[in-house]
């Protein structure tokens, strides 16, 4: 074979030039060839199905667009500012974005701390270790309609255990109608949030756990310090930037959240987000443009977010 | 007693108290769903509180009732599995043979703008779906796709493909150079390589990768609901769910028996792949 020793790249190519008479590609360009040929399709469908929607999405958001008259609208029709000086202007948008804020705090926030408990709790081994890791894992792996759906009957008024055993052993005179009333539903939602994604930072705060060395704890250990201040002083400085980390994330993925608001309350009783929201201008009032307007602006403020978080943290992840 | 030996010794209760604590608060939902799939709807107003099937109660009727066609007077359940089922692993599918070379691009070829192909992934992995359902819906309804599972398999694919490629990277860089540029020096071309060596040794990863992926398919809602809604013999099993339980017709039981049915095969694949990705991590250590 005429192949080249493989030193010249981490990766071995086999190809020969394909076209004889011209000068043979070098070893690096039929890499490079390949490499895009072989991630080309990916590419468009991301491109196709994400990519193209997102710019569109832009541009519905300076548009007058109803589904009614949406045969009539071109991709560049005319532009205009009134969708979102509208949408800043509705009475319940401001509420919706602070709804959304409160909501993806509390989630990410309730979900790391109940994530890091049950990391430190089955962080030693113990009998029937791996089984009690499966089923924390659980809530994060099943299906958001049957969660939500258990969810809502567990905390019925009428069907629930929830509010049968509240009265029966904790003394309460009616039964709470946690999702529909506006002083428990927020909360109820979060809740929900925490208990359904805790096991995201479990996983990676457990991972992240193991890897710390034991000698660390052994020294410590020595010196004198006890359990508690060996957690504090010891690993929670080993988790900080992992915590950091899944702090994002969440924040961003609740941020971005839709079912499990829609399916718990449908966005009733002070919890409507702002995915909640475009999804109500999008179906039951067709405004295509206010809709649009309402997810770019939720996409901005996010982007504004996340700006803020690497600024003040992405570089001290870097030191780390 | 000193502080350390208090703290040892209460810490050590508390954490067999916090284990048994989290075992309950995870698993009473699920046990709960199973316990009220099996009770007949008029014991379980009388009773809501109990947690376990009182004697005499155990009916599967919920189960056949949510399974019957609606011509027999049943919920439908059947067509939404099928339905659930061929998109789920359609997207599945599509996205194993797309993602596969994709990934294998990104973690072994130097090409330009590979970098920017992992940020990109990454950033279209945290952007609001809900962006990208506006132009999908507006789209959908103009191409007559609305209604389609077709339509839906090609959303899937996009949902799921940045995970995939992202997933199925991490693993190729984990199998030595070496290995494939043996194959390389005995004649076998790029698409060989992949076929023959790279694959094989993945394949681990590329099971985890592809129950992942049907995991995600199957779970779905959103999308799903844009699409589907006003078809329902197109239904999933998570739409047919949801709105069937936002009306008052549908006992809640049966609507049990309902979610046991889209929760189980989750269920099970998850405990299947559990074992499968430790396999796939470990199986993919440098042999020498």
């Amino acid at each position: 074979m005429t192949t080249t020793a493989p030193e010249a790249g981490r990766s071995p190519t086999g190809e020969r030039p394909r076209r004889p008479g011209r000068r043979p590609l070098t070893l690096r360009r039929r890499e490079s060839r390949a490499g895009l040929a072989l991630v080309t399709p990916t590419l468009l469908v991301v491109v196709a199905v994400i990519g193209i929607p997102i710019v569109w999405t832009v541009v519905l958001a300076f548009q007058r667009v109803r589904l009614a008259t949406l045969r009539r609208t071109g991709l560049f029709g005319e532009l205009t500012l009134d969708n979102v000086d509208r949408v800043l202007h509705t009475p319940g948008f401001a509420d919706t974005l602070w709804t959304t804020v409160v909501y993806s705090a509390g989630g990410t926030v309730g979900s790391i701390l109940v994530g890091l408990v049950a990391a430190l709790v089955v962080r030693r081994p113990f009998r029937g270790r791996t089984i009690v890791r499966a089923s924390m894992l659980l809530p994060y792996v099943a299906p958001v309609v049957a969660m939500t759906f258990v969810w809502q009957v567990m905390l019925d008024p009428q069907l629930g255990f929830v509010n049968d055993w509240g009265r029966r052993f904790l003394g309460w005179d009616a039964p709470v109608p946690f999702l529909s009333q506006e002083s428990t539903a927020l909360w109820t939602v979060i809740a929900f949030e925490a208990w359904r994604y805790f096991p995201f930072a479990f996983l990676f705060l457990l991972a992240r756990l193991q890897a710390v060395p034991g000698e660390l704890e052994e020294a410590a250990r020595v010196d004198g310090a006890t359990p508690t201040q060996r957690f504090r002083h010891i690993l929670l400085p080993q988790l900080m930037p992992v915590i950091a980390l899944i702090g994002v994330l969440r924040f961003i993925m609740t941020f971005n959240k839709f079912d499990d608001v829609y399916l718990l309350t449908g966005g009733s009783a002070g919890t409507e987000v702002v995915s909640v929201r475009v999804y109500q201008f999008l179906t039951a009032r067709t405004d295509i443009g206010a809709a649009a307007a309402q997810a770019v602006v939720l996409a901005v403020v996010l982007i504004v977010f996340v700006a803020i978080y690497l600024r003040f943290f992405g570089g001290r992840r870097e030191e780390a | 007693m000193d502080r350390d030996r208090i703290e040892t010794v209460s810490l050590r209760w508390l954490r067999r108290l916090v284990i048994a604590a989290f075992l309950v608060v995870t698993l009473l939902p699920f046990w709960y769903m199973l316990v009220l799939s099996v009770r007949p709807i008029e014991r379980l107003l009388l009773d809501p509180g109990s947690l376990l099937v009182p004697f005499g109660e155990l009916t599967v009727a919920t189960y056949a009732e949510v399974l019957k066609s609606v011509e027999d007077g049943g919920q439908g359940f059947l067509t939404f599995i099928r339905n659930s089922g061929v998109v789920a692993l359609a997207a599945t599918a599509l996205t194993l043979v797309i993602a596969i070379p994709g990934a294998y691009a990104v973690s072994r070829l130097r090409f330009f703008g590979r970098r920017q192909v992992s940020a990109l992934f990454l950033a279209v992995y945290l952007f609001p779906s809900i962006v990208i359902a506006i132009p999908l819906f507006v789209v959908f309804t103009r191409a007559g796709l609305r209604g389609s599972l077709v339509g839906l398999v090609l959303v899937y694919i996009s949902q799921t493909l940045p995970v995939s490629v992202y997933m199925l990277k991490n693993y190729f860089d984990t199998i030595p150079v070496s290995l494939e540029e043996s194959a390389a020096i005995d004649g076998a071309g790029r698409l060989g390589i992949i076929r023959r060596v790279s694959l094989p040794l993945a394949a681990p990863s590329v099971m985890a990768v592809a129950l992942y992926d049907f995991m995600i398919a199957w779970n779905e809602f959103l999308f799903a609901l844009l699409f589907l809604v006003d078809r329902p013999n197109r239904w999933t099993v998570s739409l047919g769910l949801s709105l069937l339980s936002d009306g008052v017709e549908v006992p809640k039981t049966v609507l049990m028996a309902g979610s046991v049915i889209l929760t189980l095969p989750i269920v099970i694949l998850f405990f299947a792949s559990e074992r499968l990705l430790t396999e796939g991590l470990t199986s993919g250590a440098e042999k020498g």
